[in-house]
């Protein structure tokens, strides 16, 4: 096989894993606290469409539209975020329920549909696309230059963000809390931490990144709006973190092997690879499930990852 | 500092009044957004009301929508009760249409009150084995059923279009040049049309008449048999049930495959009631599977209540479909679904709970808390 495939495969495996990276570290932050969120397909979307929205509307330089659309991004998917947090964390009720409801409330036929045609942007041509920055002019450099030093900005960040999520989790204090927030709140209670603080923060925190992975389908990969064009996205980052061992390194490289899965079918056509687009298109799916199959006995085996307070409230005894 | 807790009993007069205040709240929340987006919230719901009840043929169409959400709530109902989060019903309704149009193709020369109950079990069969996918995984590996369902729900969406844009299937209409450049399903035979109760000018579908009589069964299922009691054990608490011998992998199977079986007949009646075709644009558009999620979640799993909650909305989404334009945005419907969804979820538990503000109890009450829960 020759060197250009293998590295425009790696290239494209990188272009459609970031949404994934950024929307499964946000997931996986809000699973170490405790609180499982299925709402990150409508969280997702709705970033995407305001992420698109604000680059349509505002003036100016290039890359500082490109930022403050990024941000309002960010800010509607921690909006959709708190609405789970609120229900689940001070409500109480079922996460499942509540996380399925967030998702049809902004999902493709909810608040993201609506809010693209009262915005009318649908059928437009994005003015602004996030363009590849060449790192010290070091993409040039054969097969590793362009997979490492020639990305856009948002791939950059998920790479930070993946650092940083890990230093966060193994090297701070905070980051210790916060996974005994997520397998013991009670000992965590009892040690002083605020569980409900924790989880509404890092719930809140996980839509922001939600949203983030969301824009990145509309001001990066195709600058254009079509209802639910995440495509699933939100779900397979949620099968993910559980692949990944609630990991941020594994979810890193699990990302990038669906996103390798996402567009083989593109490349392989561009390739002349005779096949029906429908079967490159279950690809990620059915991946997804017999990653699930194989991640849960190895689960079942070692009981290793699961934050063990997941989906469940934490009620303080009182009185 | 805002807490909640938990009160010892609930008055009548709350438990009457949530579902009302919570719906209250949800057309006030749903009106914000309305505001927001530069509509006027009351004639809003005057046009959903008259375009769902009371214009000509309105009702009729209502219960168009009523059907499929009728079997896809009943489907998502039995698993949730059950604590098994089957989210598949998207996809296990268009593997029951599939099944149905099959069966109604191939049998298209049998007489109508044959061929029908074939269509039924086509659509059930074939719902019934995608559901057993996630069943299995979930009884045998303790794999999360909720993703693999949903997963599932794509790959089917897919089958469907590769059986008719995409392949020379037999679903696929080849007859005509048109057909070959446009493709289309093939249109079933008269005989394979599910007759309806006309009352007047109002049509009530087959459908519709077979799921009130499942949504009963159902009921009668879960109240009244042992493998019903077997399952409340296990939707309270799987150890329970485990500790008790019962076979909870069986229970698993059996609730997954029931509830396939219904999504799967939602599927078959949207062939033998209304399209009489298969047409993976129409069904991916109408995400019944996702609102019977909805359905099964206002009615709180209770077959009976699926039925009326299925009707109002199917309403809604009738409302949705006739309004559509731009003073009436199709995601308009999802948005205003997810607010109820909200206002319910919320309300049902402050009917349990009460909201404190403050932060220490008062003294008395305290200690008559105290003594209560002792």
């Amino acid at each position: 096989m020759n060197t250009d495939l293998i590295v425009a495969v790696i290239v494209s495996a990188i272009a459609y894993g970031t949404p994934l990276v950024l929307a499964g570290l946000g997931e996986l932050l809000a699973e170490r606290s405790g609180v499982l969120n299925l709402g990150v397909e409508g969280m997702m979307l709705m970033g995407a469409v305001t992420g698109f929205f604000v680059s349509q509307q505002l003036g100016g330089p290039g890359w500082a539209v490109l930022i403050v659309a990024m941000i309002m991004a960010a800010v509607a998917g921690a909006l959709m975020a708190l609405i789970h947090a609120f229900l689940s964390i001070t409500v109480r009720v079922n996460q499942i329920v509540s996380g399925l409801a967030l998702t049809i409330f902004a999902g493709m036929a909810g608040l993201s549909s609506y809010a693209g045609q009262v915005w009318g942007i649908g059928g437009q041509h994005g003015l602004h696309q996030l363009t590849r920055v060449d790192l010290f002019g070091l993409g040039e450099i054969p097969v590793i230059g362009p997979i490492l030093f020639d990305q856009d900005p948002f791939v950059y960040l998920s790479w930070g963000l993946v650092v940083l999520v890990a230093w966060y989790l193994y090297r701070t204090r905070t980051g210790l809390y916060l996974r005994a927030v997520g397998e013991s709140p009670r000992s965590a209670d009892a040690m002083g931490i605020n569980v409900t603080r924790y989880r509404y923060v890092h719930t809140t925190v996980g839509g922001a990144l939600a949203g983030l992975g969301g824009a990145y389908f509309t001001l990066a990969i195709a600058p254009i709006w079509t209802d639910g064009l995440t495509a699933g996205a939100g779900w397979i980052a949620i099968a993910l973190v559980i692949f990944a061992f609630w990991r941020p390194d594994v979810l890193l490289l699990g990302a990038y092997l669906f996103g390798a899965l996402s567009s083989l079918g593109f490349t392989l056509q561009a390739h002349g690879v005779q096949m029906p687009s429908e079967f490159f298109s279950s690809l990620p799916y059915l991946m997804t499930v017999v990653v699930l199959a194989g991640a849960s006995t190895t689960l079942a085996r070692r009981r290793i990852g699961t934050p063990a307070s997941l989906g469940v409230p934490y009620v303080r005894e009182e009185g | 500092m805002i807490a909640i807790e938990r009160t010892l009993d609930t008055p009548r007069w709350q438990r009457v009044a949530l579902p009302f205040a919570s719906l209250l709240l949800a057309a006030i929340i749903s009106g914000l957004v309305l505001v927001l987006s530069g509509h006027n919230p009351i004639t809003t719901y005057e046009q959903i009301y008259t375009a769902s009840f009371t214009s000509a043929g309105a009702l009729t169409s209502t219960f168009v929508y009523a059907t499929p959400l009728l079997f896809t709530g009943l489907a998502a109902a039995i698993a949730f009760r059950m604590r098994i989060w089957n989210i598949g019903g998207e996809g296990q309704l268009y593997m029951g249409a599939i099944g149905a149009s099959g069966i109604g193709l191939l049998l298209g020369s049998w007489p109508t009150p044959l061929l029908i109950p074939a269509m039924m079990a086509g659509g059930i069969v074939a719902g019934a084995l995608w559901a057993l996918v996630p069943g299995l995984l979930r009884a045998y590996l303790q794999t999360n059923e909720i993703l693999v369902s949903l997963m599932l729900n794509y790959v089917a969406g897919l089958v469907m279009y590769f059986l008719i844009y995409d392949s020379k299937s037999y679903w696929r209409d080849l007859t005509s040049p048109t057909a070959l450049v446009f493709p289309t399903g093939k249109t079933l035979s008269a005989a394979a049309t599910w007759p309806g109760l006309t009352i007047g000018s109002f049509t009530l579908p087959l459908g519709f008449v077979a799921g009130v009589v499942l949504a009963v069964l159902l009921l009668a299922l879960v109240r009244s048999t042992r493998f019903g009691f077997e399952m409340r054990v296990m939707g309270d608490s799987t150890s329970a049930a485990t500790y008790a011998g019962m076979r909870t992998r069986r229970i698993i199977l059996a609730v997954m495959a029931v509830s396939g079986a219904l999504a799967g007949l939602a599927g078959a009646s949207q062939i033998g009631d209304f399209g009489h075709v298969l047409d993976p644009r129409g069904l991916e558009q109408a995400q019944y599977g996702y609102t019977g999620i909805v359905v099964a979640a206002l009615a709180m799993y209770n077959p009976l209540a699926v039925v009326v909650v299925a009707i109002l909305i199917g309403a809604l989404t009738n409302a949705g479909f006739a309004l559509q334009g731009p003073g009436f945005p199709p995601g308009l419907v999802g948005t205003m679904e997810g607010i109820i969804l909200f206002s319910v979820l919320g309300g049902e538990i402050l009917g349990r709970y009460r909201i404190r503000i403050g932060s220490q109890l008062r003294p008395q009450r305290a200690e008559a808390e105290a003594d209560a829960a002792r």
